[in-house]
């Protein structure tokens, strides 16, 4: 385990160019000269992933105009919060933070390869290897663009571009000491969680008197719920085909194994047979089922974070008929009237304010959503046209050859 | 290296085995066409019951097998086949198992006439016209885990004579370690598809419950580009539901029936390498008694016991005529296991060749149906706005 592990495990870095997943679901985010945020580079080490975020930027803030700070997971998600407990920002939809880089289920493949060494050939040692390799690769590019495409759509919202956490983020050359949550924070967080759930579910009883938000509340809740239940499905699908493709492959490795231990015809059958089912089914299992399963993920988090800003104005609007009924109270027994009218416009203000910018960002939320599944749902049809014509090619030939030969 | 003797078979004869029908108990009916004269008909259909066609298997095996040749097997009685891997839920009376048992009874009845000499046995020539057949007995060992019992301890003793007989034509040797490698590899093979079968069924499964999900996300969708592109793109994960099920379905029958086929198969060749050795076997025994009977009158020379002199002299004639005879049988099975496996290498080709193609050419119908379904789903696709 040890020296593959070392190989893996240290020194990949990203090659920037080669098609990420960042495509389908960063859509219309115009990227303008201000403020321009990347990921230039990205090292996978033992237990973490380090990334180089890159600024190109012309506003005064910034002491230079292109800088570069290496930057782990748990400050992405410190970023992340701070948006979230922000009061300022209640109004915006916050951009889901980033998963955590998950390379568990790598990590157990390679361990079990490694025990399994010296129980296969070499060939079909170098072929697992391979394929893990190929795996590992693929999980650590999504990784890469999930914490890209967090940071490019920060920078292109107006206001939270502006936010100086965000500054400290894209430029503090140091370790922002931003330590992971121990575990009584985390339990902390759970019960919140939990408060947070069952006030979303009261909020949520009370009826809006604006018909917009009354609709998106009606609809996000369904949508967020079926958007859950198709990516927990095509995940089921995605694993199902592998295990085919895995299958095929060992299938196609045992005929040229087969294919090349003689040249009797039946040998050369078994070989020319071998070739399109290696190619077949091992893409198709990546390429495209990915594709959808990223854009469902991405916007089961997206809906989640859309619910969250309307749980936020539910919130802010009871409290506001609260501060209502108190200060009807107040004044009717007159007594603390100054403090209920404060109170009542301080509510008001917050509630007026969220809902102005609320309105907004949902109406920003479906465009981006509908170009995105428009993006991806194209896309997802061209490449399964394109393999499957490459397929239907090689298979032609297979049949030719051996139809020919007789 | 010699040239096989080409006899082309000039004859018709079609053999199909149609769907069961129970009367009792499954019966099949299998509608014969022929040109050959030896049929009092040119067509003809007989029911059969499964015992029978393990009947016949077990009466070509008594005549056959011993003189060296390779009598096709018929298919296992028991569901589990010969990789003891539960595939699914699948029963005695699935419509899947039905029709694989059909296929595989109608291949080795297809079999069996294909072969030259079998052909020419008067008990196939009775189970294939005669009205009503006796109730075929002792085929308890012929069903699944007995047959396959059988098989293995065939192919034990041999691995244990393979050591002992001084092979005078390294040919053999060669031939069956090459038998017992495709064995092997062809085994491990049939695992692999068995459960490729499996996984694509699940995937079938798996793409018709994406199928529903989406559909239900493309109602809620409220734009309505979107959503009816989603809708589509649910259909076409339903039909792709679908063609994994016909995928499955060809992996099965094209692939792993095969498979299985000659896996069996290669039981018999082994089975007549075994016979060989047994001739083989024989004769030497026969000639360590010649040379046995041959001291013992030595001995009687020597000690003078005349009156049993003419004993001894009687059995040396006897043993060497033995020893004649034995060694004739051993060439000329050895002959003939020489000349079954030749002919067995040639249809095995054949065979290969042809569910190659077939199993390709459904593969390759699949891949239209996709691009079908995707050329028809992209202008859904690109009309969102």
């Amino acid at each position: 385990m040890g020296s593959i592990a070392a190989q893996l495990f240290s020194g990949l870095s990203r090659d920037i160019k080669s098609g990420s997943s960042l495509g389908s679901v960063n859509v219309d985010l115009q990227t303008d000269a201000t403020l321009q945020v990347d990921i230039s580079d990205a090292l996978s080490e033992r237990d973490k992933v380090k990334f180089t975020v890159h600024t190109k930027s012309t506003l005064p803030n910034f002491k230079q105009n292109e800088f570069s700070v290496v930057r782990q997971h748990e400050e992405f998600i410190w970023l992340h919060d701070s948006f979230v407990e922000n009061e300022e920002y209640a109004g915006y939809i916050i951009p889901p933070a980033p998963p955590r880089p998950d390379f568990d289920a790598s990590r157990e493949k390679l361990q079990k390869l490694g025990e399994g060494e010296g129980s296969m050939t070499k060939e079909e040692f170098t072929k697992m290897k391979q394929e893990l390799e190929a795996e590992y690769l693929a999980i650590f590019k999504k990784t890469v663009a999930m914490h890209e495409v967090f940071l490019c759509r920060v920078a292109a919202h107006p206001v939270l571009r502006k936010d100086m956490n965000f500054h400290v983020f894209l430029e503090y050359n140091q370790d922002l000491s931003v330590r992971g949550k121990n575990k009584r924070e985390k339990m902390e967080d759970f019960f919140k969680n939990v408060v947070k759930s069952a006030d979303g579910v009261l909020v949520a009883g009370v009826k809006d008197v604006d018909d917009f938000f009354e609709h998106e509340k009606t609809f996000l809740l369904e949508y967020h719920n079926r958007v859950k239940d198709a990516s927990s499905k095509s995940d089921r699908m995605i694993r199902s085909h592998k295990n085919a493709a895995d299958d095929i492959n060992r299938i196609a490795s045992t005929l040229y194994t087969l294919g090349t231990q003689d040249s009797t015809d039946v040998c050369k059958y078994f070989l020319l047979v071998s070739l399109p089912l290696q190619k077949i089914e091992a893409r198709v299992a990546a390429d495209e089922d990915l594709k959808l399963a990223d854009l469902l993920k991405y916007y089961l988090r997206e809906s989640q974070a859309a619910k969250d800003l309307l749980y936020r104005r539910g919130r802010a609007l009871v409290d506001y008929e609260n501060a209502n009924k108190a200060l009807d109270k107040a004044r009717a027994k007159n007594k603390d009237v100054l403090q209920a009218e404060t109170s009542q416009q301080v509510c008001c203000q917050k509630f007026e304010k969220i809902s102005e910018s609320a309105k907004q960002e949902l109406i920003d939320f479906k465009t981006r959503r509908v170009a995105a599944f428009r993006k991806n749902l194209v896309e997802l049809a061209e490449l399964e046209l394109k393999h499957a014509k490459g397929n239907l090619q090689l298979l032609q030939s297979c049949v030719g050859v051996l139809k020919g030969d007789t | 290296m010699q040239l096989e003797e080409e006899v082309e078979d000039k004859f018709e004869l079609n053999i199909s085995i149609t769907n069961p029908e129970k009367v009792g108990e499954f019966h099949y009916i299998s509608p014969f066409s022929t040109t050959l004269p030896m049929f009092r008909s040119k067509t003809f259909t007989v029911r059969r019951r499964f015992s029978d066609f393990l009947g016949l298997y077990e009466k070509l095996s008594d005549k056959h097998t011993p003189n060296g040749y390779i009598v096709p097997p018929p298919p296992e009685k028991s569901i589990m086949g010969m990789t003891k891997v539960k595939v699914g839920k699948e029963d005695n009376s699935s419509a899947e198992f039905v029709e694989r048992r059909r296929a595989a009874l109608e291949r080795y009845l297809q079999r069996v006439v294909f072969h030259p000499s079998l052909l020419q046995d008067p008990d196939v020539r009775e189970f294939l016209e005669r009205d009503d057949m006796p109730r075929a007995h002792n085929t308890q060992a012929l069903s699944g885990a007995g047959f396959l019992k059988m098989i293995n301890r065939a192919t034990d003793s041999l691995s244990k004579m393979t050591i002992k007989m001084n092979e005078s034509d390294v040919w053999f040797e060669e031939k069956l370690q090459e038998v017992e490698a495709e064995d092997q590899q062809l085994r491990k093979l049939h695992i692999m598809v068995d459960s490729l079968v499996g996984h694509r069924k699940e995937l079938s499964v798996n793409t018709g419950g994406f199928a529903k999900s989406v559909a239900m996300l493309g109602s809620s969708e409220d734009n309505t580009a979107l959503s009816r592109a989603l809708s589509q793109l649910a259909e076409v994960e339903d039909k792709m539901e679908q063609l994994h099920q016909e995928q499955a379905a060809s992996d099965s029958f094209c692939f792993a029936e095969l498979l299985a086929d000659y896996i069996r198969l290669l039981g018999s060749v082994r089975a007549s390498f075994d016979q060989r050795m047994k001739t083989w076997q024989r004769w030497q025994d026969a000639q360590n008694m010649l040379q046995k009977k041959r001291e013992t009158e030595a001995k009687l020379l020597w000690a003078n016991k005349p009156d049993k002199l003419q004993q001894a002299k009687d059995d040396i004639t006897e043993w060497e005529a033995k020893v004649t005879q034995y060694e004739r049988d051993f060439d000329r099975v050895s002959a003939t296991v020489r000349k079954e496996v030749l002919r067995f290498e040639k249809e095995k080709a054949c065979d290969f060749k042809k569910q190659i193609i077939k199993y390709l050419e459904s593969l390759l119908q699949s891949q239209q149906q996709l691009i079908k379904y995707w050329e028809a789903f992209l202008p859904e696709a690109k009309a969102i706005a």
